[in-house]
């Protein structure tokens, strides 16, 4: 890279780059520059030299004020962000707390706000440095690029600062005691070697603009209304496929969408072909409890009455149940009372009428049918026959050997 | 490259009236770069390096493999049921992301105290962070099952206005993890880039030449340039330090802010950033001995470095076990039967064994380092330090695992076991961390040259240009 001696390319002077021994003597040499009023050089070090900014005048970084205000937006937007999500755009109750409660964004606000400065930080720096820099006429010398970033110490004044003069300018380093003094050269019209910054930025951009249209196009196509189906990046069950009626299909060999039955298949309610048990008519005419009546039966009864009955015809079917009670005191002008399990009415009913009512209700009595199962149905019908007997019976419903025992107890 | 190996020097007297080396061997700038760069510039790296690699990648198809399988099939391959729902996966995710702690610590922390010694060992710790956290992201990302909505965990506008749920503490994690590894990410690269610059310039052939030119941004090592430069990264350390703390303490908000017993404690935070520096510093340890020797860095990552790692191992591992002892008391103190429960049932329930191997490794194994001997012997460090990472692991597992096994309603209490795609998938996340880690050491500067030199006796001298 050194020599460019092809001959063909005018060479122009591009600056003077003198080497120096050690910290202390560039440090000084510095001084020496920057008092003689040069404004185009710079000084190449391995490692930052403690108080060299100094020594050479460099005004105080903008990196701090570039972070600072980063970090402010980072945290005044990481705090935005959370309001105007949880708070406005899609208010949300998290926990009962107020949809804008500050102390539980506070986690987020720290995390944007470090993340927006430290970007600040980097980008800063390398947009201050203007970086990124992939040629410079300075890797023409051998001796800089071995040293500068090993253990070389160097001053560099470029051509074009007013002070510069060839001879002057090396006499000056010379006097600085730099260990040597070597011509930088550049190519007229510079055209750089590699790919220019200009040309790179400007690839650089054009490539970018061209990865954003995959993206934009897909935020377009998904936020577009539109009659056919939406593109789908990731399907995730949204459109799931299926079968319409009448529709062919080709996973079954007959190409039918639709089945036939499995043989053998009722519909519902169609099992049930014991009319008169599960609907309590059989030929338009009421049946009567077609479960024998026994203990058991009586007992289940008297369990399911008190547990859905009671509520309202009470305990002893009187209808007097707390619900009853209540709608009278409260004076509930649409009440309508519960009829009592003795009135003539419901005496003269059919077993199948009451297993009717219990099932689908009756004027104002809402339906149970779907609580209580067509045996305990039954059971109930039959623990209500037992209660009118309980209390509307005459001596003749008392087996004849037990009137007289009867007569003796009423008599004590 | 020179093979002879490298004759230790101990440094690590503290002898008031003398200023320690950092770098023994009697180092100058050219032979600090010399050491640096050879690792990567010898035409072939050690055989043992090779030897790790191809383990290394080996365990890192096993990963793909297995977290193939669990993404094509789902989360019951691994041994999630109730009342455990959070396995191994969060029990690895909450140790890697402890062991990515040392590195930012070293970095930052250590450089705003000015404490010169850490300039030998940042590089190489920051990128144990930047690949720990990797691994640990690895976790949290697969446990959520459908891995390809992932994207719903961050605030992307959508034609649903739905957003994520910005008061719940995992979402809070999402924020620090990711924030953790973007920033360790560019304070790692900003610092390697006056290091990737020597490279550059030392580089022989088109592609090491392309490849560090591009990657160093043309940095020449101007003092206009080192100014920023300096500025930049002084405040990304004082961005980085808050941030480090903040990581695992919100890492332990996942578990804090819940009501579970054994996990609904105020000590939380403190003792779980105490347990990550602790681990950090043994993964560090675990990782600089073997590579100081393979790559002959015994002048730059001196004894001192380690011994000084080694009594930090030594104070963090009391103050986990401080931690550990304080939450018996404070169970007990509080009254609270469902709190005593939770920590006797850890200590002597079915999870006993797992309880007092961490305490074991974590507490007891650590207080050899009150030896001087301990602290300065690589290879016994090496040892302990594998303890440690193992007990810090149980850690975890025991925070996680006893407190899920035993909730409110005996009804629900379970044994939980792993299968083995669970512990294949573990195996694997460590062969994705050894690999970058191996990468890592061969192509990139694995010392802070720039920082390395600019410690050296040279780099200061008295001018009178400027009053101290
Ligand atoms: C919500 C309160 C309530 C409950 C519970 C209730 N009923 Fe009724 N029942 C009534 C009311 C009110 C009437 C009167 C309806 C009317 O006259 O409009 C009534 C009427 C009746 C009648 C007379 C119907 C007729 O033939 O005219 C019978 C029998 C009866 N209930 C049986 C039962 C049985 C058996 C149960 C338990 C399965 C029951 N009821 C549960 C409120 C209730």
């Amino acid at each position: 890279m050194t020599d460019q001696s092809s001959g063909q390319k005018k060479m122009k002077l591009h600056g003077l780059l003198g080497e120096f021994k050690d910290i202390e003597s560039i440090l000084k040499a510095s001084a020496a520059i920057r008092d003689k009023g040069f404004k185009k050089w710079d000084t190449y070090t391995p490692f930052p030299v403690h108080g060299i900014e100094k020594a050479m005048g460099i005004k105080k970084s903008l990196v701090p004020k570039i972070v600072f205000t980063c970090g402010l937006i980072g945290g005044i937007g990481g705090l935005g962000l959370q309001w105007w999500t949880n708070a406005v755009n899609y208010p949300w109750i998290v926990s009962g707390k107020p949809l804008f409660s500050v102390p539980a964004n506070i986690p987020i606000v720290f995390e944007t706000t470090v993340l927006l400065a430290a970007f600040g930080a980097v980008f800063g720096m390398i947009f201050l440095n203007k970086l990124p820099q992939l040629y410079s006429p300075l890797f023409t010398s051998k001796n800089f690029s071995q040293g500068a970033t090993n253990d070389k110490f160097f001053v560099y004044i470029e051509a074009q600062d007013p002070k510069f003069s060839p001879d002057r300018t090396r006499e000056l380093l010379e006097s600085l005691n730099a260990v040597t003094v070597e011509e930088i050269e550049e190519e007229e019209h510079a055209w750089s070697p590699s790919l220019s910054p200009k040309m790179a930025w400007s690839i650089g951009s054009i490539v970018f603009c061209l990865i954003l249209i995959p993206p934009l196009y897909i935020a377009r196509a998904q936020a577009k209304d539109r009659t056919t189906t939406r593109v789908q990046l990731i399907p995730d069950m949204d459109q799931q496929p299926r079968v319409n009626a009448q529709a062919a299909s080709t996973i079954f060999v007959d190409g039918r969408g639709m089945r036939n039955y499995v043989d053998g298949t009722v519909p519902r309610g169609g099992a049930q072909t014991n009319t008169g048990y599960y609907t309590g008519a059989e030929n338009e005419e009421w049946v009567s409890n077609p479960l024998p009546v026994n203990r058991a039966l009586l007992e289940r009864g008297q369990n399911r009455f008190d547990i859905y009955c009671a509520a309202c015809h009470g305990i002893d079917g009187s209808g007097n149940g707390p619900i009853a009670i209540r709608a009278k005191r409260l004076r509930e002008p649409n009440w309508v009372p519960p009829l009592a399990m003795t009135d003539s009415t419901v005496l003269e009913r059919p077993d199948g009428h009451l297993f009717n009512t219990i099932t689908n209700g009756i004027r104002n009595m809402p339906a149970y049918g779907d609580q209580i199962h067509v045996e305990d149905r039954w059971a109930i019908v039959a623990y209500i026959r037992a209660l009118q007997k309980s209390q509307h019976a005459t001596l003749q419903d008392v087996p004849a050997d037990k009137r007289e025992q009867l007569r003796e107890e009423g008599q004590k | 490259m020179a093979t002879t190996a490298v004759q230790e020097i101990d440094n690590t007297s503290n002898d008031p009236t003398k200023r320690p080396t950092l770098v023994t061997g009697g180092l100058d700038f050219n032979g600090v770069t010399e050491t640096v760069c050879r690792v990567a510039e010898a035409p072939s790296a050690p055989k043992s390096w090779y030897f790790l690699l191809v383990i290394a990648v080996a365990a890192l198809l096993n990963l793909f493999v297995w977290v193939g399988y669990l993404i094509t099939t789902g989360t019951g391959v691994w041994g999630l049921n109730n009342p455990v729902g959070w396995g191994w996966a969060i029990v690895n995710f909450v140790f890697w992301v402890g062991i990515g702690h040392a590195g930012t610590l070293i970095s930052a922390i250590l450089f705003l105290f000015r404490q010169k010694w850490r300039t030998s060992i940042n590089r190489f710790a920051e990128a144990m962070t930047i690949f720990a956290v990797m691994c640990a992201g690895l976790f949290p990302g697969i446990h959520v099952g459908r891995v390809w909505v992932v994207y719903w965990m961050f605030p992307i506008p959508n034609y649903l206005n739905m957003w994520p749920q910005f008061r719940s503490p995992l979402l809070w994690d999402v924020f620090a993890v990711s924030t953790y590894a973007t920033v360790s990410i560019l304070f790692w690269y900003v610092g390697m880039i006056p290091d990737l610059a020597t490279f550059r310039d030392r580089a022989k052939d088109k592609i090491r030449k392309f490849a560090y030119g591009l990657l160093s941004l043309g940095w020449k090592g101007s003092s206009r340039n080192w100014a920023n430069y300096e500025w930049a990264y002084l405040l990304l350390a004082a961005l980085a330090t808050p941030l480090v703390l903040s990581v695992h303490s919100i890492v332990s908000f996942d578990f804090a802010v819940s009501q579970l017993p054994g996990w609904h404690t105020t000590i939380f935070p403190p003792y779980f950033v105490a347990g990550a520096i602790f681990s950090g510093f043994a993964m560090v340890i675990s990782l600089a001995v073997p590579a100081r020797k393979m790559f002959h860095l015994e002048n730059i990552i001196t004894l001192r470095h380690l011994d000084i790692m080694n009594r930090i191992i030594l104070a963090t591992g009391s103050m986990v076990g401080y931690a550990y002892i304080i939450e018996f008391f404070i169970a007990w103190y509080s009254g609270n039967g469902y709190e005593s429960f939770a920590f006797v049932n850890r200590a002597f329930g079915p999870y006993a064994w797992a309880y007092w191997t961490m305490f074991t490794c974590n507490v007891i194994i650590p207080q050899v380092f009150w030896i001087r001997w301990a602290r300065v012997t690589p290879w016994f460090m090496f040892i302990i330090s594998i303890f440690v990472n193992i007990g810090m692991w149980f850690e975890r597992f025991v925070i996680t695992i006893t407190s899920l096994s035993r909730d409110f309603l005996p009804a629900n209490w379970g044994y939980y076991t792993p299968t083995y795609v669970d512990v294949l998938t573990f195996v694997g996340s460590f062969g994705l961390f050894l690999t970058l880690f191996l990468l890592f050491c061969r192509f990139l500067p694995i010392v802070a040259m720039a920082e390395v030199k600019a410690t050296l006796p040279d780099a200061h001298v008295y001018h009178p240009e400027e009053d101290h």
